[in-house]
């Protein structure tokens, strides 16, 4: 402490000059470290680079994805359950290996910021959970239409009357319908591979599109986990401005998008056709984002025993945790179950999961929300593929933990035919299941 | 900008449009243009889809015609009327959602001066009387704040004109509009005195019907903020359909506001001054020996 405090009286000049000068007694320079970071590719990044295991909370792995992700703005705002991570971005800034930070004025201002610095030209990173995911989806849900590659992280929590600040995933359910791409991780792992993975996938040309990381508040961002991490030295080549599916706002490059087409604010076809055009360019990038998804994630899903189970569990983010639990038990009774975790919501996996689960005989999906979205999503890919079961369910929300047991029950019971007491029948589907059973609850949603 | 994206691949001028030959012909890139020259060069903004009359679209265009760097501008706006003519400039215009546009300006700036340092980018705000001083107040006054280096210029038209007539934080107190059927029930928000509050280096207020003064105020405006911090532009733009001010009497009208609640006025902060004069050899700013603090030039 004692050099630092001595440093500024060397010439009077400004801290940057100062080290430029290079003189022989040094105050220690806090950039040191991040100056001397160098460029790799991302292939060797993800694919070959060795890693060394460190035990570190969810917050803390996102800070080491950006530690190596050549990050140059990024915009903080508290909100529990992602302050922690935020202020840790802003831990990297005085470190320098941010380039540059700043605490917005809350979430509105902040997503309109991101999408400035993305339409400059920079990489830009922000966080935020539950009621700032839902105070920000005007300017979230404006990212993929003016194509802006950026990250933004959500750590799931409750947005539903009354306040709390507890894990509860039900912003996903809006994420999923922006154009955005949509990763839900598991651990904390995920969080740092899926971020770093993430900023090189939003600026691939044939993609150009926002990357939202999703995990569950609390269970990751809170707890520890081991997470596998290349040396801090390495990061990210920086972005290529002009490298995007259209050109930034630098006054570099003819204007484009909206500033030449004013049109698309008329009442006329032509103005239908061109929304209707830049939403099927949106989700037709979606799409295009699957092979760098593959690449560098390895693959949209895992899965474990599916192969010849007859039962499978399809779950994402800290609900496929817990049915990786359930799935042990489940094999100390001798049944036999697959698990499968889906990473990445946008795209879906629905090509993988018509693939792998044609000859189940029951699926069942627990979820950390009330409205199920993902065995929405399931029921929707696998229709007409698949004659299994599905059981909506176990679903817990409001901050509730998930007890394997409810997931356990859920399976023997599905198996068995027994009436399940925690999964309401209308949220049982499938080809197998009796319409008659269910018929009572239909009419009543 | 190196002012090749303004010019032809060679051999392809014969196969350009009239509109965009003259532009690379005789249009204001790269060149020292003044509003005292309109009518001998092709202006960025032109054509444009407003009311006959419209007094915001001469304020707009001769706004543009006053950018120190028109080819190294980034305008940025939102819903209102005044983005219908702004999106039609032949410079970069960002429309985004509803009230964000110093919030997307914020980032935008910072961005830029990441990618490209001391070069100028200039980013200026145009957005009208309701999308800054209602939803998007909080940015605004959240970018003054925090001194971003960007020009905001309100179009006060004192209210909301492209929905149709509603009253606005800018409307005059009893005004009956749509949304206020007894009459405005509190006064027109004092924009002026929250910038200078806020911490803006340069506050200004004009009325379209002075050409040269609107050229000078844009002109410190954004010069200012640069390198010093926020500056701030609220000019007098009338609404002649919602006001039914008939379209020969907009100049008349835009007088008589002038003369009741839109006299000229302008702030600098010492620091503005000194920075104008050293920088930009402004005479006026140069340090005189006990001169009083407010010195406002010109006539009142």
């Amino acid at each position: 402490m004692s050099e630092t405090v001595k440093a500024p009286e060397t010439t009077g000049q400004p801290a940057d000059s100062a080290v430029a000068a290079a003189k022989p007694a040094v105050r220690k320079d806090p950039h040191a470290e991040a100056k001397r970071q160098r460029v790799v590719t991302p292939e060797y990044l993800f694919l070959e680079a060795p890693r060394t295991k460190e035990f570190i909370t969810g917050s803390e792995a996102a800070k080491e994805a950006i530690r190596r992700s050549n990050v140059d703005l990024a915009i903080a705002y508290p909100i529990t359950p992602q302050s922690e991570t935020m202020q840790l971005v802003g831990v990297l800034y005085g470190e320098g290996y941010v380039k540059e930070y700043y605490r917005g004025e809350e979430e509105v201002g902040v997503m309109a910021a991101i999408a400035g610095g993305s339409r400059a030209g920079v990489r830009c990173y922000t966080a935020t959970a539950g009621p700032g995911t839902l105070r920000g989806l005007e300017g979230i849900a404006s990212w993929p239409g003016h194509r802006l590659p950026v990250v933004a992280m959500f750590t799931c929590r409750v947005v539903n009357a009354p306040l709390a600040i507890q894990p509860d995933n039900i912003e996903v359910a809006y994420l999923l319908n922006c154009g955005m791409i949509v990763f839900h991780a598991e651990n904390q792992q995920d969080m740092y591979d899926f971020t770093l993975a993430g900023f090189t996938i939003s600026e691939k040309n044939d993609v150009t599109l926002p990357v939202g990381v999703c995990c569950d508040g609390f269970f990751v961002t809170h707890a520890r986990g081991y997470v596998r991490m290349q040396d801090r030295s390495m990061k990210l080549p920086p972005r290529e401005a002009w490298r995007g599916a259209v050109p930034v706002l630098d006054a570099e490059n003819p204007p484009a998008r909206l500033s030449r087409d004013a049109p698309v604010q008329k009442s006329n076809f032509m103005a239908y056709n061109i929304h209707a055009v830049w939403q099927q360019e949106v989700w037709a990038a979606v799409e295009r984002s699957r092979k760098y998804i593959n690449q560098y994630m390895g693959g949209l899903l895992t899965a474990e025993n599916v192969e010849g189970a007859e039962a499978v569990i399809i779950a994402s983010g800290s609900a496929a945790a817990q049915s990786r639990e359930a799935v042990r038990i489940c094999a100390e009774k001798g049944i036999k179950i697959g698990l499968i975790k889906i990473r990445s919501l946008r795209p879906f996996p629905t090509q993988e999961l018509r693939a792998l689960c044609g000859n189940a005989k029951l699926i069942v999906v627990p979820e950390f929300n009330y409205v199920g979205w993902l065995a929405k999503e399931v029921a929707t890919a696998i229709y007409g593929f698949s004659k299994a079961k599905i059981i909506g369910g176990p679903r817990v929300y409001g901050g509730q933990s998930m007890p394997v047991e409810l997931i356990v029950d859920e399976v023997e019971s599905g198996l068995t035919g027994k009436k399940s007491t925690n999964v309401a029948q209308s949220s049982v589907m499938g080809g197998a299941v009796n319409q008659d059973d269910v018929a009572h609850f239909m009419r009543s949603i | 900008m190196s002012l090749d994206y303004v010019k032809f691949s060679g051999g392809f001028e014969k196969f350009m449009p009239k509109e965009y030959r003259d532009m690379v012909e005789h249009g204001p890139f790269g060149k020292k243009i003044s509003v005292s020259q309109m009518g001998s060069f092709k202006e960025i903004l032109e054509e444009h889809p407003m009311c006959a009359g419209c007094a915001m679209t001469l304020f707009i265009r001769l706004a543009i015609i006053a950018f120190p760097n028109p080819e190294d501008t980034i305008t940025v706006g939102t819903a209102g009327c005044g983005r219908l003519a702004i999106s039609q400039a032949a410079i970069p215009f960002v429309y985004g959602n509803y009230g964000d546009q110093n919030g997307v300006a914020s980032g935008l700036s910072r961005g830029l001066r990441l990618r490209f340092g001391d070069k100028p980018k200039d980013v200026v705000v145009i957005a009208g009387d309701g999308g800054t001083a209602d939803i998007g107040f909080q940015q605004v006054l959240h970018s003054w704040f925090r001194k971003e280096r960007f020009t905001t210029i309100m179009l006060d038209n004192e209210v909301y004109g492209n929905t149709g007539g509603q009253e606005s934080g800018m409307t005059n107190r009893g005004a009956v509009l749509k949304m206020a059927p007894l009459g405005k029930k509190f006064e027109k928000m004092d924009m002026l005195q929250m910038a200078k509050v806020a911490g803006c280096a340069y506050v200004a207020t004009v009325v379209p019907n002075n050409p040269r003064r609107v050229e000078s105020v844009i002109k410190k405006a954004v010069l200012i903020a640069r390198e010093v911090g926020s500056t701030y532009i609220q000019a007098y733009t009338s609404c002649n359909i919602e006001y039914a001010i008939p379209t020969d009497k907009v100049m008349e009208d835009a007088k008589n506001v002038e003369n009741d609640r839109y006299q000229f006025t302008e702030y600098v902060s010492e620091e503005a001054k000194q920075y104008l004069a050293e920088r930009y050899g402004y005479k006026e700013f140069l340090p005189k020996p006990a001169a009083p603090a407010a010195a406002i030039p010109n006539k009142a």
